[in-house]
């Protein structure tokens, strides 16, 4: 299994965030994980590769056939399974004074000895990896520009040959378009299909627009209040399948599943001001 | 709206503890009269004994230029070399005083230390590493390091505490160690304040290395120190203008310098 996670809970100050989780995902798939803010699905993604760990009374969390974490505490060697995972953020994450040709390159830290990337000294090889990550993403030309200066489709698409240079086996994407707009968001999605398709990476990406992973994800993970509620082929989601399980309120599916960033950002918009109204 | 409300309609306990803390400080500074001694009164009475000193000091006597230039460049000296050590330590201090690099229990002890350096003056430092190290400008250099390492690794700590955190994550998620999370995510935040404080540092410590040396730590203070004992004003005249334009020139360089970084 790629990745491999059996009853993993997370509570946040006494509120759980995920409950009691279990998923297998095998070598090569390309899963969608959707489910509206606060579901958890960003939470259960971070668990992936220890950048959060669960509750300490049970679950466990195995990528590539190695632990990362186990009843809260991360594995020794959790920084090994890390250096074989990439991770994409909703916000790029890269470092804005650095040349995006460094933040490429900042891939192979995991796999260097320490007075090489401490001195910066990459090697010829490593270099080359990164100049056609680079290319193959479509901005070799900006390689020598700081990352600050880049739009946020093609931070983005930095970010994805960072993972690249790192060989990463798997892939989390963690709301990678929610900040783009929708022809930067089509391009980023179809080089992450491209790259699960000829490298053949698992790739795990959250969404929050139905329409995106129902396109281009074969299986498609639903979450609902820190519960998976729904996993399985995305083409046996239908509008009224995912009315069902998210009720009218959160998606509004009444034009026939024709979701557009807008209505999805107004929505989500909307339920997080009738949160806070709660509170 | 609210806010300007809340402006036009103060509600009485913030206008209660306002006049309490305006009666607080007139009763800090009635209380250091005392203890100041201050008899303004003075200024006026002895305003004669002034005029004539004043007289003393033109016109300045530059005929030992060539000893204050040396002298001056070697308080420059100093200078440069109690900065740029301080500088190199307060990399790994600073970064051991932040919240968000080192755990409590070794930042707490870190930053303990570093308020003692700062506490304690230049001038003291200077005084106890003559004894140590004997009269002359190598016990001004350690003096103006151990302060400003104090100094420095605190505001070196309060940029790493300020860096946004999303980057160095994503550092992080590619496996690497927290010495390249530092290198790769956090340095690159945090240089452009570095510089901009370790040159500003420069500025004060020509400053303050003009004074290390009336305790004997070397540099102009020493000559400072002899002729204003010896009476000699007009010389002290010429040594106080060629102090306050080497000052003003380095804070003027360092201050374009520091503008650069930003």
């Amino acid at each position: 299994m790629a990745i491999k996670v059996a009853d993993l809970s997370k509570t946040f100050s006494g509120r759980p965030a995920l409950k009691r989780v279990s998923l297998d995902i095998a070598p090569g798939e390309m899963v969608a994980m959707i489910g509206a803010s606060g579901s958890g699905k960003s939470t259960l993604l971070r668990h992936f590769c220890g950048l959060e760990t669960g509750d300490t009374d049970a679950g466990e969390v195995e990528v590539l056939g190695r632990r990362v974490q186990r009843r809260g505490r991360l594995a020794a060697d959790v920084r090994r399974t890390r250096s074989r995972v990439g991770f994409i953020f909703q916000q790029f994450n890269l470092v804005a004074r650095l040349s995006v040709e460094t933040n490429v390159l900042a891939g192979c830290l995991g796999r260097m000895p320490i007075w090489r990337s401490l001195s910066g000294c990459f090697t010829a090889e490593q270099r080359d990896r990164a100049r056609a990550a680079l290319a193959r993403v479509g901005i070799a030309e900006q390689s020598r520009q700081r990352a600050s200066t880049l739009s946020g489709g093609q931070q983005q698409r930095a970010a994805i040959a960072r993972t690249l240079v790192q060989q990463a086996e798997v892939v989390l994407a963690d709301e990678p378009i929610a900040s783009l707009d929708p022809e930067s968001s089509r391009r980023i999605m179809e080089t992450l299909a491209r790259i699960n398709q000829e490298d053949g990476t698992t790739i795990v990406v959250s969404l929050h627009q139905v329409d995106f992973a129902l396109k281009y994800c074969p299986r498609t993970i639903a979450l609902k209040d820190g519960e998976i509620v729904y996993d399985g082929a995305s083409s046996a989601l239908t509008p009224a399948s995912l009315k069902a399980l998210y009720g009218a309120e959160a998606w509004d599916l009444d034009d026939g599943g024709d979701l557009t960033l807008g209505v999805n950002s107004f929505l989500g918009g909307h339920r997080l001001q009738a949160a806070t109204a709660a509170i | 709206m609210a806010g300007a409300l809340q402006h036009t309609l103060p509600n009485h306990r913030q206008a209660l503890s306002k006049s309490l803390f305006y009666a607080g400080l007139l009763a800090l500074l009635a209380w250091s009269w005392e203890g100041a001694e201050m008899r303004p009164m003075a200024l006026v009475s002895d305003a004669g004994n002034m005029g004539t000193f004043l007289k003393d000091f033109f016109p300045p006597n530059f005929h030992d230029w060539r000893y204050y230039l040396k002298e001056m460049a070697v308080t420059l000296q100093i200078a440069v070399w109690g900065t740029a050590l301080a500088v190199v330590a307060a990399i790994p201090l600073g970064l051991l005083c932040s919240a968000n690099i080192a755990p409590w229990w070794l930042c707490q002890p870190v930053r303990r230390l570093m308020d003692s350096f700062r506490a304690i003056n230049e001038m003291v430092f200077a005084m106890l590493f003559v004894v140590v190290v004997g009269l002359g400008p190598f016990a001004g250099v350690l003096a103006l390091f151990v302060h400003t390492t104090g100094i420095l690794a605190k505001l070196f700590s309060e940029a790493v505490e300020a860096i946004d955190p999303r980057p160095v994550e994503g550092i992080r998620a590619t496996g690497a160690g927290i010495l390249e999370e530092i290198a790769y995510g956090v340095i690159p935040q945090v240089l452009p304040l570095w510089i901009s404080y370790s040159l500003y540092r420069f500025e004060s410590n020509v400053r303050s290395a003009t004074v290390v040396g009336m305790v004997g730590a070397g540099g102009i203070g020493v000559v400072l120190w002899e002729i204003i004992r010896g009476f000699y004003f007009a010389e002290t005249g010429a040594v106080m203008i060629i102090v306050v334009i080497t000052v003003s020139v380095i804070d003027i360089l360092s201050g374009r310098l520091r503008k650069l970084f930003f």
